[in-house]
């Protein structure tokens, strides 16, 4: 056991913990953020992608300890209103079904906008290939990343 | 929101209405007989159980309860739409309650079959008439006016000539004291406003964002976590286990011994309980246990397979038969014979199998993802010898469920647990566990036999079917009945047009627990049919288009081929992709599908496109049909092409998605999805897309290659 400060969506919590235990069990067990899942446990799924520094991670895979201190992104962390252009495309485009694997999914289109505003249908595919969906929205997610991009574009002519 | 219990009076609070409301439900007189329309009220007084459907306060709020588990297939959206329109009422002004399990108060509650808008719609439209009728009859008796005069839009009811307007909410007290109509008229669906519109679903927001609370979600005040160690045989026993060093990890409070019931069988296992989630992991690791597994078959793939083949050959158990098949198919000079295999399959759903249970002495609550609510509040009653209206099951949002989450193993080993131990727990099964203990998808052997007449039409055809029975696994069912499901996904025209066939079942008795998988018995049976039409198409040196379309006895599967070949561009398809058809028919839908492939330059295959029309009669909503549509294509692909669970001495060989492989967003082209627009009985939606995808593609593959598919998966980089 150790005390870990993990760095979550801009705000600090301590927690006691294994520092083998991965950080998708910190922040959904003890953190409380259950925005993240767990759909495989062993870096096949992205359902528990979150950013770390800004990178795309599997939180399944990743020792709490290694993120001590860093800065952790999850799905609550994105907007308080649902008001981030990959929310808003994923919503306009009617993306989720079961939506158990969307978390992970939006993790990882907006960590791939951020490095290439306007991706082509292989950076998407590159991108997004390591993200399951059992209920088989990837035609949508294609979408709506190619409509986030747009928005986001937007809204940076806009500024 | 979910509730338990709902009571009146818990339903007011919990839906937070306010004041005086009026309140409609209906109930069935008597099995079989045509549903009731009654007020709240008027039941209470005549101790009738309502289903408790719909309420409006005198804030002009509108709360429906669903009786349904939203799993991702819409019913969330469905059911307000329905209500919406009928009633005329803005979509936002509907608020939306889960209903808990009981089934003396909504009917069955089994999310299956894929029935929730085909069983209640009629119901539902009727009552929201009704309710906007008295309400419209309230206004004109306040204003004196005559009720052809009022007319209601938008939550108010509107005097024509005058302009004058009520809302509901200043009408609900008045409404409520009049009789429910005894005949409604309901729109011409060319009027609608809100149903047939590809409205956005109101769920969506929750989930873009984490909100949404699914059955891992849920946590409970002092809750622990269980992970239980099962036997990887299905009827092995636990012989002994040493916990020595599962009881030295920090956070473990006890380990025991558990069993529950998978049908008629126990499994048993042991459960690992800790504070945390991790910690059950960690101990479950070093936990060593002894099983027995003594006294039964150590089955393989190979094994259950041979003797599939080997059943073949013998007598069927029963046949549905018309004309003499065997007579015709003797005597033809075309004819034609053909085996299909079909892999065992799990549902791995993305949210891996978990229930909540909290039992105290005469109490049992459940929560969890759960598609049978009524069958679990049922079960458990039973198992725990606790009176029914002391269990309650709590329904939460369902990472997917495609049937497995019907089932009531998994809530009833956590109400073992959860009773042993005095207190609330939380059992998880971790994606190794969801992929190798089942229930799991039946494999299945088709022997498919075919002769044509002189016309090149189908004179004769024979299909034999040789796998599990998932009827045969209930406590005291009739291992020697016929499996009436042998000609799902089949055609109900071509049983009139093709004037001999015999279809039969040949049941593999075998210890692997076998469940309802999306589509069901369709799902495997379409490979069969609509493979084996189509090469008997090819023996007749016809296009599959134009020979499914002589045998095509009825305008409506007309209509449906016609705008499949339209929308595919058939006809005017070229040389250098492979198309592929097939129609099939399940839960009373018609879909059809078109699959184009071609080669890469490294000369592999892709799918460059699929083209699916959907015919499921009356409809809600065309975007959530298009969406279900997507998604059965692609789940579809996954068995066709990527995943097979495989036994070998007993124990299911894949464990997680990197040898279950799944479809990839690199895996499929555009799926183009076109809804027939008619007045015919609503059928299912959530299912009927998958069947006709995979003969479709193994028809692309052989108009492409030549080579025909008949055993799946099958490597679309290796064909
Ligand atoms: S749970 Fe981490 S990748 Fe699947
Ligand atoms: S939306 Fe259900 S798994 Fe992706």
């Amino acid at each position: 056991m150790a005390s870990i400060t993990l760095k979550i969506n801009s705000k600090s919590y301590t927690v006691d913990a294994d520092p083998k235990m991965p950080l998708l069990w910190a922040i959904r067990d003890i953190v409380g953020l259950t925005g993240t899942k767990y759909g495989c446990g062993i870096a096949q799924c992205g359902a528990c992608t979150v950013h770390l520094e800004g990178n795309p991670v599997r939180s399944c895979s990743v020792p709490v300890s290694v993120a001590a201190n860093k800065n952790i992104v999850t799905i609550e962390g994105l907007s308080d209103d649902n008001s981030h252009p990959v929310q808003q495309a994923w919503i306009a485009e009617q993306v989720p079904q079961c939506g158990y694997c969307q978390s992970g999914q939006i993790m990882a289109a907006t960590a791939l906008l951020k490095r290439n505003p306007n991706p082509t249908d292989k950076d998407i595919d590159s991108a997004m290939q390591g993200h399951i969906c059992r209920c088989g929205t990837y035609p949508r997610i294609r979408k709506a990343i190619k409509s986030a991009a747009q928005l986001m574009a937007q809204k940076a002519s806009v500024k | 929101m979910i509730a338990n219990n709902i009571s009146r009076r818990n339903f007011i609070r919990l839906s937070g209405m306010t004041g005086a409301a009026l309140s409609l439900g209906f109930y069935f007189p008597a099995k079989g007989k045509e549903a009731e329309i009654l007020k709240t009220e008027a039941a209470g007084d005549l101790g009738i159980e309502l289903n408790a459907w719909i309420t409006i306060d005198s804030s002009g709020k509108v709360t429906i309860v669903n009786h349904r588990s939203e799993m991702g297939q819409g019913s969330f959206q469905a059911v307000p739409q329905i209500i919406a329109e009928e009633l005329e009422v803005n979509l936002d002004n509907v608020n939306i309650i889960f209903g808990v399990g009981n089934s003396a108060k909504y009917g069955s509650q089994i999310t299956g079959g894929s029935s929730t808008v085909r069983g209640t719609y009629k119901k539902l439209l009727k009552l929201s008439a009704s309710a906007r009728e008295m309400l419209k009859q309230a206004a004109a008796k306040r204003w004196g006016a005559a009720l052809s005069d009022c007319y209601a839009e938008n939550g108010q009811v509107i005097h024509r000539p005058t302009g004058k307007k009520l809302g509901y909410g200043d009408l609900v007290a008045e409404a409520s004291k009049l009789e429910p109509p005894k005949e409604v008229e309901l729109k011409d669906p060319k009027d609608y406003k809100i149903l047939r519109k590809p409205l956005p679903r109101q769920d969506t927001p929750l989930k873009v964002n984490g909100k949404a609370v699914f059955g891992l979600d849920k946590k409970l005040p002092g809750m622990l976590y269980a992970v239980v160690e099962r036997n990887p045989r299905f009827l092995g026993k636990v012989k002994s286990f040493d916990d020595s060093a599962t009881k030295t990890v920090p956070g473990v409070k006890h380990v025991i011994k558990v069993q529950m019931n998978v049908f008629t069988t126990k499994r048993e296992g042991v459960a690992v309980v800790a504070d945390n989630l991790w910690a059950a992991m960690q101990g479950r690791k070093v936990l060593k246990v002894e099983w027995d597994d003594s006294g039964f078959e150590h089955h393989s793939t190979d094994q259950l397979y041979t003797k599939m083949n080997e059943l073949l050959k013998g007598e069927p158990i029963s046949f549905k038969t018309k004309g003499s098949f065997d007579a015709v198919y003797e005597k033809a000079t075309k004819k034609l014979e053909a085996v299909y295999e079909t892999p065992y399959e799990s549902h791995s759903c993305m949210e891996p199998v978990n229930c909540i249970a909290h039992v105290t002495e005469n109490k049992c609550e459940i929560w969890g993802p759960i598609q049978g609510p009524d069958w679990i509040q049922d079960d458990l009653s039973k198992q725990l010898n606790i009176p029914k209206e002391n269990v309650t099951v709590n329904m939460t949002f369902l990472g997917g469920g495609f049937g497995r989450k019907a089932f009531t193993d998994y809530p009833h080993e956590a109400a073992v647990i959860s009773k042993e131990i005095k207190a609330p727990v939380q059992v998880v099964w971790t994606r190794e566990d969801d992929t190798t203990q089942g229930p799991f998808r039946p494999g299945m052997v088709y022997q498919c036999k075919g002769a044509l007449n002189d016309q090149k039409r189908i004179r004769g055809y024979e299909t034999k079917m040789a796998g599990q029975n998932m009827n045969h696994q209930w406590p005291g069912s009739d291992k020697t009945s016929y499996n009436d499901s042998v000609t799902e996904g089949f055609l109900e025209t071509y049983l009139e047009s093709i004037p001999n066939y015999s279809f039969g079942d040949y049941p593999l008795d075998s210890p692997i627990p076998v469940m309802w998988w999306r589509s069901v018995y369709s799902s495997t049976n379409a490979f069969a049919f609509e493979s084996f039409i189509d090469e008997l198409a090819v023996l007749g040196e016809k296009d599959p288009l134009e020979f499914r379309k002589e045998h095509l006895w009825d305008d409506r599967y007309h209509a449906l081929v016609t705008k499949l070949e339209e929308v595919s561009g058939w006809k005017s398809r070229g040389k250098n992709s492979g198309y592929g058809v097939a129609i099939t028919e399940c839960f009373s839908s018609i879909v059809g599908e078109v699959v184009k492939v071609s080669k890469k330059p490294d000369g592999k295959l892709k799918i460059d496109k699929v083209w699916a029309v959907m015919d499921c009669g009356w409809y809600v909503n065309p975007d959530i049909i298009r969406a279900q549509v997507e998604g059965s294509i692609i789940m579809a692909l996954g068995a066709a092409t990527k995943h097979a669970t495989n036994f070998k001495d007993g124990k299911a060989v894949e464990k997680n998605f990197d040898t279950y492989k799944m479809p990839r967003i690199t895996d499929i082209g555009d799926i183009e999805v076109h809804i027939m627009d008619n007045e015919e009985k609503a059928g299912g939606v959530g299912e009927p897309g998958l069947p006709p995808f995979t003969p479709a593609l193994t028809n692309a593959i052989f108009d492409l290659t030549g080579k025909r598919i008949r055993k799946l998966p099958f490597n679309l980089d290796e064909v």
